[in-house]
Protein backbone atom coordinates (compact mmCIF):
# COMPACT_ATOMS: atom_id res chain seq x y z
CA UNK A 1 0.00 0.00 0.00
CA UNK A 2 2.99 2.03 0.66
CA UNK A 3 2.84 3.08 -3.19
CA UNK A 4 -0.28 5.11 -3.20
CA UNK A 5 1.21 7.76 -0.77
CA UNK A 6 -1.38 7.70 1.84
CA UNK A 7 -1.69 10.28 4.53
CA UNK A 8 -3.63 10.11 7.42
CA UNK A 9 -5.66 13.71 6.42
CA UNK A 10 -6.37 11.53 3.19
CA UNK A 11 -7.22 8.47 4.99
CA UNK A 12 -9.66 9.72 7.11
CA UNK A 13 -11.18 11.80 4.34
CA UNK A 14 -11.67 8.63 2.10
CA UNK A 15 -12.98 6.91 5.23
CA UNK A 16 -15.46 9.46 5.87
CA UNK A 17 -16.99 8.93 2.56
CA UNK A 18 -16.86 5.44 2.72
CA UNK A 19 -18.46 5.42 5.63
CA UNK A 20 -21.03 7.94 4.23
CA UNK A 21 -21.72 5.22 1.64
CA UNK A 22 -22.39 1.84 3.96
CA UNK A 23 -24.72 4.35 5.91
CA UNK A 24 -26.70 5.29 3.03
CA UNK A 25 -26.71 1.88 1.82
CA UNK A 26 -27.87 0.16 4.89
CA UNK A 27 -30.73 3.02 5.44
CA UNK A 28 -31.73 2.36 1.70
CA UNK A 29 -32.19 -1.32 2.47
CA UNK A 30 -34.28 -0.56 5.52
CA UNK A 31 -36.35 2.23 4.18
CA UNK A 32 -36.18 2.50 0.35
CA UNK A 33 -35.96 6.22 -1.14
CA UNK A 34 -38.77 7.56 -3.77
CA UNK A 35 -37.69 10.37 -5.74
CA UNK A 36 -39.20 13.26 -4.84
CA UNK A 37 -39.18 17.04 -5.79
CA UNK A 38 -37.58 19.47 -3.38
CA UNK A 39 -35.82 23.06 -3.83
CA UNK A 40 -33.43 21.36 -6.49
CA UNK A 41 -35.08 21.96 -10.05
CA UNK A 42 -35.32 17.86 -10.66
CA UNK A 43 -36.49 15.11 -8.83
CA UNK A 44 -34.17 13.12 -6.79
CA UNK A 45 -33.09 10.21 -4.68
CA UNK A 46 -31.53 10.29 -1.31
CA UNK A 47 -28.17 9.00 -3.28
CA UNK A 48 -28.70 12.02 -5.84
CA UNK A 49 -29.26 14.47 -3.31
CA UNK A 50 -25.80 12.86 -1.36
CA UNK A 51 -23.70 12.78 -4.81
CA UNK A 52 -25.03 16.65 -5.44
CA UNK A 53 -24.22 17.44 -1.78
CA UNK A 54 -20.49 16.26 -2.10
CA UNK A 55 -20.04 17.55 -5.60
CA UNK A 56 -21.20 20.92 -4.66
CA UNK A 57 -19.10 20.67 -1.39
CA UNK A 58 -15.96 20.40 -3.40
CA UNK A 59 -16.19 23.21 -5.08
CA UNK A 60 -17.39 25.29 -2.17
CA UNK A 61 -13.75 24.59 -1.09
CA UNK A 62 -12.17 25.00 -4.26
CA UNK A 63 -13.87 28.42 -3.88
CA UNK A 64 -12.27 28.98 -0.51
CA UNK A 65 -9.02 28.10 -1.76
CA UNK A 66 -9.17 29.74 -4.52
CA UNK A 67 -11.15 33.07 -3.93
CA UNK A 68 -10.08 34.07 0.04
CA UNK A 69 -7.24 33.72 2.73
CA UNK A 70 -9.86 32.37 5.11
CA UNK A 71 -9.66 29.03 6.76
CA UNK A 72 -10.42 25.22 5.40
CA UNK A 73 -12.43 24.35 8.81
CA UNK A 74 -14.73 27.28 7.65
CA UNK A 75 -15.07 25.64 4.26
CA UNK A 76 -15.99 22.47 5.78
CA UNK A 77 -18.74 23.98 8.49
CA UNK A 78 -20.29 25.24 5.57
CA UNK A 79 -19.89 22.43 3.55
CA UNK A 80 -21.53 20.36 6.03
CA UNK A 81 -24.44 22.32 7.01
CA UNK A 82 -24.99 22.60 2.67
CA UNK A 83 -24.69 18.88 2.40
CA UNK A 84 -27.30 18.65 5.65
CA UNK A 85 -29.93 21.01 3.81
CA UNK A 86 -29.50 19.38 0.59
CA UNK A 87 -30.30 16.00 1.84
CA UNK A 88 -33.23 17.11 4.27
CA UNK A 89 -34.98 19.61 1.67
CA UNK A 90 -33.20 19.12 -1.95
CA UNK B 1 -45.49 -7.61 -15.96
CA UNK B 2 -44.27 -8.70 -12.49
CA UNK B 3 -40.39 -8.25 -11.71
CA UNK B 4 -38.48 -10.57 -9.67
CA UNK B 5 -36.30 -9.51 -7.21
CA UNK B 6 -33.21 -11.78 -7.28
CA UNK B 7 -29.88 -10.00 -5.26
CA UNK B 8 -28.16 -13.05 -7.00
CA UNK B 9 -27.23 -10.55 -9.92
CA UNK B 10 -25.04 -8.64 -7.78
CA UNK B 11 -22.87 -11.33 -7.35
CA UNK B 12 -22.24 -10.99 -11.49
CA UNK B 13 -21.46 -7.37 -10.89
CA UNK B 14 -18.65 -7.95 -8.35
CA UNK B 15 -15.95 -8.38 -11.58
CA UNK B 16 -16.63 -5.24 -12.97
CA UNK B 17 -17.05 -3.54 -9.58
CA UNK B 18 -13.24 -5.13 -9.33
CA UNK B 19 -11.90 -4.08 -12.26
CA UNK B 20 -13.41 -0.46 -12.16
CA UNK B 21 -11.76 -0.50 -8.83
CA UNK B 22 -8.70 -1.58 -9.96
CA UNK B 23 -8.31 0.75 -12.87
CA UNK B 24 -9.95 3.73 -11.53
CA UNK B 25 -10.79 4.11 -7.89
CA UNK B 26 -7.41 3.12 -6.56
CA UNK B 27 -5.66 5.30 -8.87
CA UNK B 28 -7.86 8.16 -8.66
CA UNK B 29 -7.40 7.69 -4.56
CA UNK B 30 -3.55 7.46 -5.06
CA UNK B 31 -3.83 10.87 -7.23
CA UNK B 32 -5.67 12.34 -3.96
CA UNK B 33 -2.92 11.21 -1.40
CA UNK B 34 -0.09 12.55 -4.24
CA UNK B 35 -2.13 16.08 -4.02
CA UNK B 36 -1.61 16.68 -0.41
CA UNK B 37 2.13 15.97 -0.51
CA UNK B 38 5.39 17.37 -1.81
CA UNK B 39 7.13 14.33 -3.25
CA UNK B 40 10.58 14.20 -4.54
CA UNK B 41 11.11 10.70 -4.91
CA UNK B 42 9.26 6.97 -3.38
CA UNK B 43 10.50 7.26 -0.34
CA UNK B 44 10.39 11.21 0.72
CA UNK B 45 6.72 12.93 0.63
CA UNK B 46 6.05 15.38 3.02
CA UNK B 47 2.69 16.61 3.74
CA UNK B 48 1.60 20.10 2.96
CA UNK B 49 -2.23 19.86 3.13
CA UNK B 50 -4.05 22.54 0.41
CA UNK B 51 -1.12 24.37 -0.38
CA UNK B 52 -1.10 22.77 -4.16
CA UNK B 53 -4.58 23.46 -4.54
CA UNK B 54 -4.01 27.24 -3.65
CA UNK B 55 -1.17 27.45 -5.79
CA UNK B 56 -2.96 25.64 -8.78
CA UNK B 57 -5.68 27.51 -8.39
CA UNK B 58 -4.12 30.93 -8.63
CA UNK B 59 -2.10 30.36 -11.07
CA UNK B 60 -2.13 32.38 -14.13
CA UNK B 61 -1.35 29.68 -16.54
CA UNK B 62 -4.34 27.03 -15.23
CA UNK B 63 -6.91 30.28 -15.67
CA UNK B 64 -5.60 30.80 -19.39
CA UNK B 65 -5.71 27.22 -20.76
CA UNK B 66 -8.84 26.61 -18.67
CA UNK B 67 -9.96 29.47 -20.77
CA UNK B 68 -8.62 28.24 -24.11
CA UNK B 69 -10.18 25.12 -23.36
CA UNK B 70 -13.65 26.45 -22.86
CA UNK B 71 -13.29 28.73 -26.16
CA UNK B 72 -11.97 25.47 -28.36
CA UNK B 73 -14.85 22.78 -26.58
CA UNK B 74 -17.22 25.77 -27.34
CA UNK B 75 -16.16 26.36 -30.74
CA UNK B 76 -15.89 22.58 -31.28
CA UNK B 77 -19.86 22.25 -30.43
CA UNK B 78 -21.21 25.29 -32.31
CA UNK B 79 -19.38 24.07 -35.58
CA UNK B 80 -19.96 20.46 -35.15
CA UNK B 81 -23.29 19.74 -33.71
CA UNK B 82 -25.10 22.17 -36.69
CA UNK B 83 -23.02 20.99 -39.30
CA UNK B 84 -23.54 17.36 -38.10
CA UNK B 85 -27.05 17.73 -38.64
CA UNK B 86 -26.45 19.33 -42.34
CA UNK B 87 -24.69 16.49 -43.47
CA UNK B 88 -27.01 13.81 -41.86
CA UNK B 89 -29.99 15.97 -44.00
CA UNK B 90 -28.25 15.96 -47.28
CA UNK B 91 -27.18 11.80 -47.11
CA UNK B 92 -28.73 10.05 -49.30
CA UNK B 93 -31.58 7.51 -47.75
CA UNK B 94 -30.63 4.29 -49.80
CA UNK B 95 -28.77 2.39 -52.45
CA UNK B 96 -25.17 2.42 -53.11
CA UNK B 97 -24.66 5.99 -52.01
CA UNK B 98 -25.77 5.73 -48.76
CA UNK B 99 -23.39 2.77 -48.09
CA UNK B 100 -20.67 4.89 -49.82
CA UNK B 101 -21.14 7.90 -47.83
CA UNK B 102 -21.29 6.21 -44.54
CA UNK B 103 -18.30 4.47 -45.15
CA UNK B 104 -16.64 7.92 -46.33
CA UNK B 105 -18.08 9.51 -43.01
CA UNK B 106 -16.11 7.00 -40.61
CA UNK B 107 -13.04 6.69 -42.06
CA UNK B 108 -11.54 10.49 -40.58
CA UNK B 109 -12.91 8.46 -37.17
CA UNK B 110 -11.00 5.32 -37.94
CA UNK B 111 -7.35 7.40 -37.85
CA UNK B 112 -5.83 7.63 -34.76
CA UNK B 113 -4.94 10.86 -33.04
CA UNK B 114 -1.39 11.06 -33.46
CA UNK B 115 -1.95 10.46 -36.94
CA UNK B 116 -4.50 13.41 -37.40
CA UNK B 117 -1.74 15.77 -36.26
CA UNK B 118 0.49 14.61 -38.39
CA UNK B 119 -2.00 14.62 -41.69
CA UNK B 120 -2.56 18.24 -41.09
CA UNK B 121 0.87 19.26 -39.71
CA UNK B 122 2.02 18.49 -43.38
CA UNK B 123 -1.17 19.36 -45.08
CA UNK B 124 -0.70 22.94 -42.98
CA UNK B 125 2.60 23.51 -44.06
CA UNK B 126 3.40 26.48 -46.58
CA UNK B 127 6.22 24.67 -48.20
CA UNK B 128 4.77 21.21 -48.81
CA UNK B 129 1.06 20.93 -47.62
CA UNK B 130 -1.54 21.66 -50.32
CA UNK B 131 -3.37 23.30 -47.69
CA UNK B 132 -0.75 25.42 -47.03
CA UNK B 133 0.74 25.61 -50.24
CA UNK B 134 -2.87 26.83 -51.30
CA UNK B 135 -3.54 29.57 -49.15
CA UNK B 136 -0.47 31.38 -49.47
CA UNK B 137 -1.09 31.36 -53.02
CA UNK B 138 -4.01 33.05 -53.46
CA UNK B 139 -2.38 35.65 -50.96
CA UNK B 140 -3.68 35.00 -47.83
CA UNK B 141 -0.89 35.21 -45.28
CA UNK B 142 -1.15 31.89 -43.27
CA UNK B 143 1.47 30.21 -41.24
CA UNK B 144 0.40 28.34 -38.52
CA UNK B 145 3.64 27.77 -36.62
CA UNK B 146 3.91 31.40 -36.44
CA UNK B 147 0.80 33.30 -36.10
CA UNK B 148 -1.82 32.01 -32.66
CA UNK B 149 -4.57 32.87 -35.03
CA UNK B 150 -3.79 30.40 -38.04
CA UNK B 151 -2.97 28.09 -35.70
CA UNK B 152 -6.12 27.86 -33.83
CA UNK B 153 -7.57 27.85 -36.90
CA UNK B 154 -6.02 24.93 -38.25
CA UNK B 155 -6.78 23.27 -34.82
CA UNK B 156 -10.31 23.77 -34.91
CA UNK B 157 -10.57 22.81 -38.54
CA UNK B 158 -8.57 19.16 -38.06
CA UNK B 159 -11.44 18.84 -35.15
CA UNK B 160 -14.07 19.42 -37.32
CA UNK B 161 -12.75 17.17 -40.15
CA UNK B 162 -11.83 14.57 -37.53
CA UNK B 163 -14.88 14.21 -35.34
CA UNK B 164 -17.82 15.82 -37.55
CA UNK B 165 -18.67 12.47 -39.11
CA UNK B 166 -19.48 11.09 -35.45
CA UNK B 167 -22.22 13.83 -35.06
CA UNK B 168 -23.17 13.43 -38.65
CA UNK B 169 -23.51 9.70 -38.42
CA UNK B 170 -25.45 10.13 -34.77
CA UNK B 171 -28.16 12.31 -36.62
CA UNK B 172 -28.23 9.62 -39.93
CA UNK B 173 -29.07 6.96 -37.43
CA UNK B 174 -32.00 9.48 -35.70
CA UNK B 175 -33.42 10.45 -39.16
CA UNK B 176 -33.64 7.02 -39.81
CA UNK B 177 -35.30 6.06 -36.72
CA UNK B 178 -38.42 8.68 -37.95
CA UNK B 179 -41.38 6.44 -38.67
CA UNK B 180 -42.65 7.21 -42.60
CA UNK B 181 -46.00 7.91 -40.93
CA UNK B 182 -44.32 11.65 -40.01
CA UNK B 183 -43.21 12.15 -43.11
CA UNK B 184 -46.67 11.16 -44.66
CA UNK B 185 -48.83 13.45 -42.53
CA UNK B 186 -46.24 16.37 -43.22
CA UNK B 187 -46.98 16.23 -46.44
CA UNK B 188 -50.42 16.06 -46.22
CA UNK B 189 -50.55 19.24 -44.39
CA UNK B 190 -48.13 20.94 -46.76
CA UNK B 191 -45.52 21.11 -44.97
CA UNK B 192 -42.43 23.04 -45.81
CA UNK B 193 -39.14 21.04 -45.53
CA UNK B 194 -37.85 24.06 -42.76
CA UNK B 195 -41.28 23.20 -40.89
CA UNK B 196 -40.59 19.01 -41.35
CA UNK B 197 -37.48 19.96 -39.95
CA UNK B 198 -38.03 22.26 -36.83
CA UNK B 199 -41.32 19.93 -35.71
CA UNK B 200 -40.40 16.53 -36.75
CA UNK B 201 -36.66 15.78 -37.10
CA UNK B 202 -35.02 18.22 -35.06
CA UNK B 203 -37.43 17.04 -31.65
CA UNK B 204 -36.91 12.88 -32.60
CA UNK B 205 -33.29 13.57 -32.87
CA UNK B 206 -33.19 15.34 -29.51
CA UNK B 207 -31.61 12.23 -27.54
CA UNK B 208 -28.82 11.70 -30.05
CA UNK B 209 -28.03 15.03 -30.27
CA UNK B 210 -27.35 15.15 -26.27
CA UNK B 211 -25.04 11.91 -26.92
CA UNK B 212 -23.60 13.64 -29.72
CA UNK B 213 -22.72 17.43 -27.57
CA UNK B 214 -21.64 14.98 -24.24
CA UNK B 215 -19.00 12.92 -26.28
CA UNK B 216 -17.73 15.82 -28.65
CA UNK B 217 -17.88 18.21 -25.16
CA UNK B 218 -15.86 15.54 -23.36
CA UNK B 219 -13.45 14.36 -26.39
CA UNK B 220 -12.51 17.92 -26.95
CA UNK B 221 -12.54 18.84 -23.35
CA UNK B 222 -9.96 16.18 -22.47
CA UNK B 223 -7.97 16.87 -26.35
CA UNK B 224 -3.95 16.46 -26.03
CA UNK B 225 -2.73 14.19 -29.13
CA UNK B 226 -3.56 16.25 -32.29
CA UNK B 227 -2.59 19.96 -30.93
CA UNK B 228 0.62 18.35 -29.41
CA UNK B 229 1.51 17.02 -32.85
CA UNK B 230 0.41 19.90 -34.83
CA UNK B 231 1.51 22.85 -33.00
CA UNK B 232 2.70 21.70 -29.88
CA UNK B 233 0.96 24.25 -27.83
CA UNK B 234 2.57 27.11 -30.14
CA UNK B 235 3.03 29.70 -31.25
CA UNK B 236 3.80 30.83 -27.64
CA UNK B 237 1.37 29.28 -25.46
CA UNK B 238 -2.00 29.77 -27.39
CA UNK B 239 -2.89 25.97 -28.23
CA UNK B 240 -1.73 25.00 -24.97
CA UNK B 241 -4.76 23.53 -23.84
CA UNK B 242 -5.80 21.36 -20.54
CA UNK B 243 -4.30 18.29 -20.32
CA UNK B 244 -0.65 19.75 -22.60
CA UNK B 245 -0.73 21.65 -19.30
CA UNK B 246 -1.02 19.18 -17.12
CA UNK B 247 1.53 16.88 -18.83
CA UNK B 248 3.90 19.74 -18.65
CA UNK B 249 3.59 20.00 -14.81
CA UNK B 250 3.43 16.10 -14.35
CA UNK B 251 6.32 14.84 -16.47
CA UNK B 252 7.98 18.12 -17.83
CA UNK B 253 8.61 19.22 -14.60
CA UNK B 254 8.07 15.86 -12.37
CA UNK B 255 6.13 18.43 -9.70
CA UNK B 256 3.98 15.57 -9.10
CA UNK B 257 2.14 17.33 -5.89
CA UNK B 258 0.80 20.66 -7.79
CA UNK B 259 0.13 18.06 -11.17
CA UNK B 260 -2.42 16.12 -9.04
CA UNK B 261 -3.93 18.69 -7.78
CA UNK B 262 -4.68 20.31 -11.32
CA UNK B 263 -6.07 16.41 -11.77
CA UNK B 264 -7.99 16.79 -9.32
CA UNK B 265 -9.50 20.06 -10.57
CA UNK B 266 -9.97 19.06 -14.12
CA UNK B 267 -11.56 15.63 -13.34
CA UNK B 268 -14.40 17.59 -10.83
CA UNK B 269 -15.42 20.36 -13.64
CA UNK B 270 -15.50 17.14 -15.98
CA UNK B 271 -17.36 15.20 -13.46
CA UNK B 272 -19.99 18.29 -13.60
CA UNK B 273 -20.62 18.93 -16.92
CA UNK B 274 -20.88 14.62 -17.93
CA UNK B 275 -23.39 14.97 -14.74
CA UNK B 276 -25.45 18.13 -16.12
CA UNK B 277 -25.68 16.17 -19.30
CA UNK B 278 -26.68 13.08 -18.03
CA UNK B 279 -29.16 14.43 -15.72
CA UNK B 280 -30.62 16.27 -18.73
CA UNK B 281 -30.98 13.32 -20.71
CA UNK B 282 -32.62 10.86 -17.73
CA UNK B 283 -34.74 14.01 -16.93
CA UNK B 284 -36.08 14.62 -20.92
CA UNK B 285 -36.68 10.34 -20.99
CA UNK B 286 -38.68 10.63 -17.69
CA UNK B 287 -40.69 13.54 -19.40
CA UNK B 288 -41.31 11.01 -21.94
Amino acid sequence: MSWMAWTQTTAVFFGVIACMLIAMTVWELRCPSTERRGFLPIETSRGDRLFIGLLSSAYIHLMFLGLTELSLWIALAVSAVWLAIVLRWG
Amino acid sequence: MNKTENNKAWLLVLPVFLLVAFSAIIPLMTVVNYSVQDIFDQNSAYFVGAEWYKEVLQDPRLHDSLLRQFIFSGSVLLIEIPLGILVALMMPTRGAMASLSLILLAIPLLIPWNVVGTIWQIFGRADIGLFGWGLNSLGIDYNYASNPMDAWFTVLLMDVWHWTSLVALLCYSGLRAIPEAFYQAARIDRASKWAIFRFIQLPRLKNVLIIGVLLRFMDSFMIYTEPFVLTGGGPGNSTTFLSQTLTQMAIGQFDLGPAAAFSLIYFLIVLLVSWLFFTTITHLDKRK
